[in-house]
């Protein structure tokens, strides 16, 4: 079952505040502070519409310094909260969403649609990424899942990577097709949050059944999809298959998957390759270290 | 020579025009917001337009070497369907900071109507508190009468002149503009406005303090080389070219820079990339990003 996370939204605005104030002027401080408590103080909405678009004309748009002690506190404030490729504008604009009183949720819900609908392509990155800060973050379920149906690759990003929203609230159907999309537009898979826990035998199939009609069009799949498969002996076949190829990143995969895999013929299957047995069996070879030398992850 | 188009409707453009414009030296537009020819018979049609001003439209110049600004407002013409403008009202500040938004415009009058005021009013108070530009937009019919009410308007609601650009000026109204130190622009545009030997004629006697020349190139019959063109025969007319770069580039510059949002920087620095997409859509048609010798192709891979 989903794991609820509600997420303390005072220390979430004091984090991405202090970060803020180390990197950018009094004045834009001053601009960003003077906006937030109108906001939180119950402002017409135009005020927070013009101050969340506002935001880089203030604040500009660098990168945002985390250090590894940001990094932890945000993982500690909502677990999987990683705001580590965050720019300024993108934490600035995040401040000014968590400002707006959420007390009627209806009101807050439409006020958010109204920003969502009309948001420019930064400002649904920012949106998108916030989301799991945001309070009722169940309400934003179908919001979210319309962020993975968008064709802009970085918005759809914003949703699916280094978010820890989907993992947390998708249902298996939302949670399958956001995986599906990720392979198709060649985002990585290893920056989805929680994505092992999330693994299901309907998404191994659709993945499987993916990867043999890329094959038949003489196409190659990402190895990052055979982390989800190994529930059935038709997957196995089709692990057995990478494994006979002449391409080590895939056999690596593969075998990979078999060592996970709960089927006894799929630890059968790795034993043909005692090499890479004996790697995973040694600790040398694991997703985590397959994603760093083999797709460059920075873990 | 670099020219700057400050006023043109390119959503009504086909993408050839980006090419041609280009190739003639417009490296930055900035394109209204404007009426579509027929009313709009709802508020979510002005959404979508404005969306893709500040979307669409700002990538598909990208793709070819053009840099593209908008300005936000609800035009003269439509405050008169007095339910949908204020409907439209509503919807302005959602878009008037986001990125690229140089200016409050078009705005201004049509038929100078008590709605027509009203919204334009209104829309000048909104730029006052978002500290923002205007861009005015003087009516074809009673001009004069129009233009100076406009400028009426614009410091009693305490704008600068030096933040207000009035645009479709001719000879009757540029004196009074640049007296009362606004910026004065004009519009190039065949038989209806003005057209270029005219435009040659007003720089030799004004000089080019605070002048600029734009296309206003729409869906009627104009051009969106409107500009270059004008250049070239201020310059075979004898106008000095310093005087030519002030009125097709500089001034236009220095008068959209006040908003923060326009620098040289952005062209001088940008590069063309068509394999880009914006929300999954390329402009091109099947053509290889930036090689044109694939078209022949009929392998489909």
């Amino acid at each position: 079952m989903n794991l609820r996370t509600n997420c303390d939204v005072t220390q979430a605005i004091q984090l991405l505040h202090n970060c803020l104030s180390r990197q950018i002027s009094r004045e834009a401080l001053n601009w960003l502070e003077e906006k937030t408590n109108y906001i939180s103080q119950g402002a017409a909405q135009r005020l927070f519409y013009t101050a969340f678009s506002a935001v880089p004309r203030y604040l500009g748009k660098q990168q945002l310094t985390l250090s590894t002690q940001d990094l932890r506190a945000a993982a500690a404030i909502r677990p999987g909260w990683n705001p580590q490729h965050w720019s300024v504008d993108q934490a600035g604009r995040t401040l000014i969403v968590l400002s707006l009183p959420h007390t009627d949720v209806e009101k807050y819900l439409w006020i958010l649609e109204q920003v969502f609908t009309t948001a420019d392509v930064r400002e649904l990155v920012a949106l998108y990424q916030s989301l799991p800060l945001l309070p009722h973050p169940e309400k934003h379920c179908a919001r979210a899942a319309e962020g993975v149906r968008s064709n802009m690759t970085s918005v759809f990003n914003a949703v699916a990577l280094r978010n820890p929203y989907p993992a947390d609230y998708f249902d298996d159907l939302a949670w399958n097709q956001m995986i599906l999309k990720a392979v198709f537009v060649g985002s990585p898979l290893y920056l989805i949050h929680d994505s092992d826990r999330r693994a299901n035998p309907e998404l191994a199939k659709m993945l499987v059944d993916y990867a043999r009609e890329r094959w038949a069009a003489k196409r190659s799949v990402t190895p990052e999809l055979w982390r989800f498969v190994g529930y059935s002996e038709g997957e196995l076949q089709a692990l057995a298959k990478v494994l006979q190829t002449n391409d080590i990143v895939q056999q690596e995969a593969a075998a990979l998957a078999c060592a996970h895999s709960p089927l006894p013929q799929a630890q059968k299957l790795l034993a043909c390759y005692p090499h890479l047995q004996a790697a995973i069996g040694r600790g040398d070879l694991t997703w985590s270290r397959f994603s760093r030398d083999r797709l460059g992850a920075d873990v | 020579m670099m020219f700057i188009d400050p006023h043109i409707h390119m959503i009504s453009r086909t993408t050839y025009d980006y090419m041609v414009m280009r190739e003639y030296g417009v490296v930055a537009v900035i394109e209204p917001s404007f009426w579509l020819g027929q009313p709009r018979t709802s508020a979510g049609s002005f959404k979508d337009y404005f969306s893709s001003l500040v979307g669409w439209e700002r990538f598909r110049a990208s793709q070819f070497g053009i840099q593209h600004y908008c300005t936000i407002g609800l035009n003269p013409k439509e405050a008169n369907n007095e339910a949908l403008a204020a409907q439209v009202m509503e919807l302005l500040p959602l878009y008037a900071c986001k990125e690229g938004v140089v200016a409050i415009g078009e705005i201004g009058y049509d038929d100078m109507t008590p709605a027509e005021d009203k919204y334009f009013c209104q829309q000048l108070e909104l730029a006052q508190e978002l500290d923002m530009l205007v861009l005015i937009h003087t009516p074809h019919r009673n001009k004069k009468t129009g233009a100076s009410r406009s400028m009426d308007r614009c410091i009693e609601y305490g704008l600068a002149p030096s933040r207000v650009i009035i645009d479709h000026n001719n000879e009757e109204t540029v004196e009074e503009v640049l007296a009362r130190g606004f910026w004065a622009a004009f519009t190039i545009y065949p038989h209806t406005k003005m057209g270029n030997a005219r435009m040659v004629e007003i720089v030799r006697q004004y000089g080019c303090d605070r002048i600029i020349v734009d296309s206003s190139a729409d869906w009627g019959v104009s051009d969106p080389l409107a500009v270059p063109k004008t250049a070239q025969l201020m310059l075979e007319r004898g106008i000095p070219e310093a005087q030519v770069r002030a009125v097709c580039y500089e001034n236009a510059l220095a008068a959209y820079s006040q908003s923060n949002q326009f620098s040289e920087s952005d062209w001088l620095t940008s590069t063309i990339d068509q394999r880009e997409l914006y929300y999954g859509n390329s402009v091109l048609r099947g053509q290889t990003p930036v090689v044109e010798t694939s078209r022949d192709q009929i392998l489909i891979e």
